[in-house]
């Protein structure tokens, strides 16, 4: 209670020094007030510095290649000829193969804890999957390389190759490193994501609407299933959305298993690279201002990506939950 | 009871079944990477780990002191850089913000708090290293202390905002001026929270690889200063992880091992905190 003392005494500074307490005063609340809004301005600032420099720092490569840097696919340093395609596709597949496996998942888990499972259970699991999203993604890729993929070479390659050998996307040598293991570690991360974002969204689904579910008849699974669900449908799309820009963007546990091999292959079993992973191999190894601004050009790409997709995510997740503003 | 029922219930237990199955993986997933980091980690770890600098390629033993005090110093830097912006910028959106405004600003800061972090490097390359003309340790502080800065920002604003509107109300009520009462009556409410949030940035960006390659780069050695390239802990368990010694890779796992002892640590102690605050916003 020490601060209500402190608080009386100036509350009760003495008339005495009347005008300029008052004004004092004033000048204590604009400087706080524009303190704090100097800092929540700075995150503006920082956001445009971002683009700015991104977009500044290309301008070399955006002028000699034009859109054509996204869609040639010769990344070639010595010849100072640079095409992104390889990376976009090997990104893109990444993400894909990642959102495949852990959509499914993730929902079916978020539908679990939020729907299925008693409360204090769900609290404790949720714990759990929270600190998942905490690992490191060196961590992730440091796994990936000396336990996943050998498991893939193991077994997990060989059993699918003779169940569905045939289609092209298991065709070919599997050497460990490629855009599948790169699509599975990617899985893993992005799914504490998707299981949080998701439960929280399924959660802010009013409670009578179950109960009038419930009432109907309906089972605990039709109520979750055709009354919960379609209404968070447009959060749990946020949340999808949102994990896919974190795959769009995640560098170390990709370039430590992909393959870092800049071709564009049908077989996800061959090796690849993506966006990411060549900024990370070879930003300080780029000589000349061109090779560097074409990295930096494809770090705009992602960027704008990003950016975009969790824009989209941040607005429909605010649509599903009420506490909207401040969720 | 109808036969339809029957289906019903079935068709419910199944999917109770299956979805509990997903929740299991998901947990399971986690159980397995603590056990292979707890298992490959301690039988690398020894003391000269936390003792010594790295050995020459080709010499055994030799451990990753430097890596640790750079991490800690790159922290420190970013920490001092991230929270005090985050802090502030949070007490605006939580005290002074008006509607549209703090949107804006509250929708920026999400938008931030995804850029991936190779970006982030890139730009503090642009703006610090490439005008300094040479890797450092404050590089790397700057591109952490960025990173930190969005949540900062959402989980003090959060945790003000769970502050009872009546204890404001008691203090103004008492005469103080509105600033006086967001210092010694609002924010000590909310500092458990606000502390623990910041425990669980720190963490976040502790882990952080891709911002350091390009800023804080590495370093075999010991880094005086604030000027030099240094080695971080995750830098260093990357670059041992993809070289092809074996001691190298025994190395990354005891580093592993570490850093991810330090991360999850930091996160239960802070959640625990949490969930035992008096002011908790449901997270």
């Amino acid at each position: 209670m020490a601060t209500t003392g402190a608080l009386n005494q100036d509350a009760l500074t003495p008339p005495s020094r009347g005008e300029s307490f008052v004004r004092r005063f004033r000048a204590d609340e604009e400087l706080a007030y524009l303190v704090t809004l100097t800092a929540a301005a700075a995150v503006f600032l920082i956001t445009a510095l971002v683009w700015y420099e991104l977009f500044a720092q290309s301008s070399l490569s955006r002028h000699k290649f034009g859109w054509g840097f996204l869609f040639t696919s010769t990344w070639d340093p010595i010849a100072g000829t640079f095409g992104a395609l390889p990376f976009i596709y090997g990104t893109v597949v990444t993400s894909a193969l990642a959102l495949l496996i852990a959509v499914p998942q993730g929902l079916g888990a978020a539908i679990f804890l939020a729907e299925m499972a008693p409360p204090r259970i769900s609290n404790a699991l949720t714990f759990l999957i929270e600190l998942l999203a905490a690992v490191p993604s060196v961590i992730y890729g440091l796994l990936g390389i000396f336990i996943l993929v050998p498991i893939l070479q193991k077994s997990v390659v060989p059993a699918l190759k003779a169940v569905l050998g045939e289609l092209p996307i298991f065709q070919g040598a599997f050497y460990g490193v490629s855009t599948f293991s790169a699509g599975i570690v990617l899985s893993v991360m992005i799914l504490p994501f998707i299981v949080s974002v998701s439960r929280e969204v399924l959660l802010s689904v009013p409670r009578d609407q179950r109960e009038a579910s419930l009432a109907l008849g309906a089972s605990q699974w039709q109520t979750t299933w055709r009354v919960v669900v379609p209404n968070a449908s447009s959060g749990i799309m946020g949340s999808i959305f949102l994990a896919l820009a974190r795959a769009l963007g995640e560098t170390m546990a990709v370039t430590m298993v992909i393959g870092n091999t800049p071709q564009i292959k049908a077989s996800l079993l061959a090796p690849g690279y993506s966006i990411a992973a060549v900024i990370a191999n070879e930003f300080t190894e780029a000589t000349g201002d061109l090779y560097l601004s074409a990295l930096i050009e494809l770090g705009l790409v992602l960027f704008g990506v990003t950016f975009v997709l969790n824009g989209l995510a941040r607005i429909l997740i605010l649509t599903t939950s009420r506490g909207g503003a401040h969720s | 009871m109808r036969t339809s029922d029957w289906g019903k219930d079935l068709v419910n237990q199944i999917m109770i079944g299956i979805t509990g199955l997903c929740t299991l993986l998901t947990v399971g997933t986690l159980i397995f990477i603590l056990g292979y980091l707890v298992y490959h980690g301690s039988a690398a770890l020894s003391w000269s780990f936390f003792t010594q600098l790295p050995a020459p390629v080709g010499e055994t033993g030799g451990g990753m002191a430097n890596a640790i005090v750079g991490s800690g110093k790159v922290l420190l830097l970013a920490t001092l850089i991230g929270i005090p912006i985050g802090f502030l910028g949070g007490v605006y959106l939580s005290e002074y913000g008006g509607k549209t405004f703090s949107f804006v600003v509250r929708y920026m800061t999400d938008l931030l708090n995804g850029v991936p972090s190779i970006v982030i490097g890139i730009v503090v390359y642009a703006l610090v290293v490439h005008p300094m003309g040479h890797f450092s340790t404050f590089a790397g502080g700057v591109a952490l202390g960025v990173m930190m800065i969005p949540i900062s920002v959402r989980s003090t604003e959060e945790f003000l905002h769970a502050v009872p509107q009546s204890l404001r109300e008691a203090a103004l009520a008492l005469g103080a001026p509105k600033w006086k009462a967001i210092v010694s009556v609002v924010i000590p409410a909310a500092m458990r929270g606000i502390i623990s949030g910041t425990m669980l940035d720190l963490a976040r960006v502790a882990g952080e690889t891709a911002p350091l390659l390009f800023t804080a780069l590495s370093n075999q050695f010991w880094s005086p200063g604030w000027n030099q390239p240094t080695a971080t802990l995750p830098v260093m368990i990357f670059t041992y992880a993809i070289a092809p010694y074996d001691d190298w890779h025994r190395q990354a796992w005891a580093a592993g091992f570490v850093l991810l002892a330090l991360v999850l640590s930091i996160n239960i102690i802070a959640r625990l905190a949490l969930s035992r605050g008096t002011y908790v916003p449901k997270s």
